[in-house]
């Protein structure tokens, strides 16, 4: 499946829920089925500035493809790194740095998400497109 | 419950009138009412308020102490008034001791940095509390480092309260200064200054208050604090941002040389050489927050018209309620219980990250203040990460607590 038919299948899931509690809901639950970063891996360095919370965000190349891993200490920025990581993982790195993303916008989260925040969600995407390029 | 609300019911202090005076508060958020609890951060500002501001700027917006011209008198001694409204305000001897800051945190740094940068010595001690606000501690370090002097600090106990026999070891003699908080940001502690700076006295140290959290609160009278400088914001007691005081005793700022240059603080100026203005025009260089000074006027004839006696015991029963309120909550801890507390809770719920909670009450319209609260050294006291801060105002209603502790519950049962 390509970045953008990731997207667009996240899309679909969204609209399924025509408040916002249902999608944070469904925001946290997509947090559960993250693929963890290594325990010893959650540490400064892996840390991304700019979130209130911490999240660490760690990436591997298999096969010419980058993997990510994750984790955070609080559920919503988990569910939205979990989404990101839901769509990125697995694809090339050119892919991975060319990707919009414009998902995020559609699926009602960044409009929710005040300029601090969404500094944390800014920070996650570049965190993970500058992977990305060091794998490239 | 109901012995509860019977005392809550008791006090005399009209809430719901009180309310129409703060537009902002009357609005929806997220298709809610808004239940505003971030009053530690910046309170809401009354209509005078906001007419005083926009009064200055239809009416007489001039720039003050330059011009002959009849605009620039009427601002010049708007301004003055207002400067006497405030020494009023806080019972100093005179209004030349009040200098126009633009906050708390400009107030504390024109003291390290005039005072500190002229009079500490390698080996001198500044002594603070483990309750500081970071405004209250950077500029500290800043000038300990420069100087060579040394920051110590007093600690506190699990409840959130300063050790008195503590403090009464590290207060020695080569103790400089006490800088201390009147009231912590983080816990609503309010410190009892009056022992500790006592101890300061008997070794002849001077004595800076950070009253940004006291001032919305309970009224301040610094000659009975017997303190030598003490700093607050306007916008935290109904004024606008930008805007704060700086007191200090008369002699004091006669022997403090400038910190920062400009127009307005000197006497004369020539390239060779520039001698200063009397205080407190000396401390304000430049042109200041003309309209900032005059909300604060008005913020002050705002609170005169209250009772103040019955705001006091609004704001006690409203903390006693939220505490109660807040504790029936399975897994909530209150992060802070001292006896003596202004109406700010700070809180944790086990197994919940503040962020999380926060970001859930805003979207039924709760404002609340979740993270350190730039007082990083009390959540390492505390080994949490943050805490989620209900800081009330007067203007705040039981119903408005039973309000959160309902979305609370909601954003449990989310979160779990």
């Amino acid at each position: 499946m390509s970045i953008k038919d990731k997207e667009l299948e996240i899309e679909e899931e969204f609209l399924l829920f025509d408040d916002w509690t249902g999608k944070y809901e469904h925001l946290i639950e997509q947090g559960r089925s993250l693929p963890m970063i290594d325990q010893l891996k959650r540490t400064e360095e892996h840390l991304i500035k700019g979130c209130q919370s911490q999240v660490w965000l760690d990436a591997r190349l298999e096969d010419g493809k980058v993997f990510y891993f994750a984790d955070s200490d609080a559920q919503i920025p988990k569910g939205v790194v979990s989404l990101l990581v839901r769509v990125l993982s697995g694809e090339k790195p050119e892919d991975i740095v060319n990707a919009d993303l414009g998902f995020i916008d559609r699926i009602g989260l960044k409009e929710h998400l005040s300029p601090t925040r969404s500094n944390g969600l800014v920070s996650m995407v570049k965190q993970m497109k500058f992977y990305a390029l060091a794998h490239q | 419950m109901n012995t509860l609300s019977k005392k809550v019911v008791a006090t005399t202090f009209d809430v719901s009138r009180v309310r129409q005076d703060f537009p902002a508060l009357d609005q929806d958020v997220n298709g809610y009412s808004l239940v505003y609890f971030d009053n530690g951060a910046t309170s809401q500002k009354p209509l005078s308020v906001i007419q005083a501001i926009s009064a200055f700027y239809t009416g007489y917006n001039a720039n003050i102490h330059r011009g002959v011209h009849h605009l620039s008198q009427l601002a010049t001694n708007a301004y003055e008034e207002a400067r006497q409204a405030v020494a009023d305000w806080i019972n100093a001897p005179k209004a030349t001791e009040v200098i126009f800051t633009s906050g708390t945190t400009a107030g504390i740094n024109l003291v390290a940095q005039s005072w500190g940068r002229h009079y500490l010595k390698p080996g001198d001690e500044i002594v603070l509390s483990a309750m500081e606000h970071h405004g209250n501690i950077v500029p500290w370090q800043m000038v300990c480092q420069e100087k060579g002097a040394k920051l110590r600090i007093i600690p506190m106990n699990d409840q959130g309260e300063l050790i008195l026999e503590e403090a009464e070891k590290i207060i020695g003699s080569r103790t400089r200064m006490l800088a201390l908080s009147h009231v912590s940001n983080a816990l609503g502690t309010i410190n009892p200054v009056a022992e500790i700076i006592a101890m300061a006295r008997k070794q002849g140290a001077l004595v800076l208050l950070d009253g940004a959290q006291a001032v919305p609160h309970f009224r301040i009278d610094v000659q009975q604090l017997d303190c030598d400088f003490y700093a607050f914001s306007a916008h935290k007691m109904l004024g606008s941002t930008g805007t704060g005081v700086l007191w200090a005793k008369e002699q004091l700022l006669n022997e403090l040389p400038p910190w920062q240059g400009g127009g307005d603080m000197i006497e004369s100026v020539s390239f060779e050489k520039t001698t200063y203005n009397v205080a407190p025009f000396r401390f304000e260089a430049g042109t200041p927050h003309i309209a900032g000074a005059l909300a604060l006027h008005a913020a002050i004839n705002y609170y005169r018209a209250l009772n103040q006696h019955e705001l006091e015991a609004h704001e006690a029963s409203l903390l006693q309620y939220a505490s109660q309120c807040l504790l029936s909550i399975p897994g909530l801890r209150i992060i802070g219980n001292a006896r003596h507390k202004v109406p700010v809770i700070s809180f944790v719920l086990e197994g919940l990250h503040p962020y999380d909670v926060g970001f859930i009450l805003d979207k039924y319209g709760i404002a609340v203040r979740t993270g350190h609260h730039c007082a990083q050294p009390v959540m390492d006291f505390f080994k949490i990460p943050g805490t989620i801060r209900a800081s009330l105002a007067f203007y705040n209603t039981t119903a408005e607590i039973e309000r959160l502790k309902e979305v609370l519950l909601i954003a449990k049962r989310m979160l779990s």
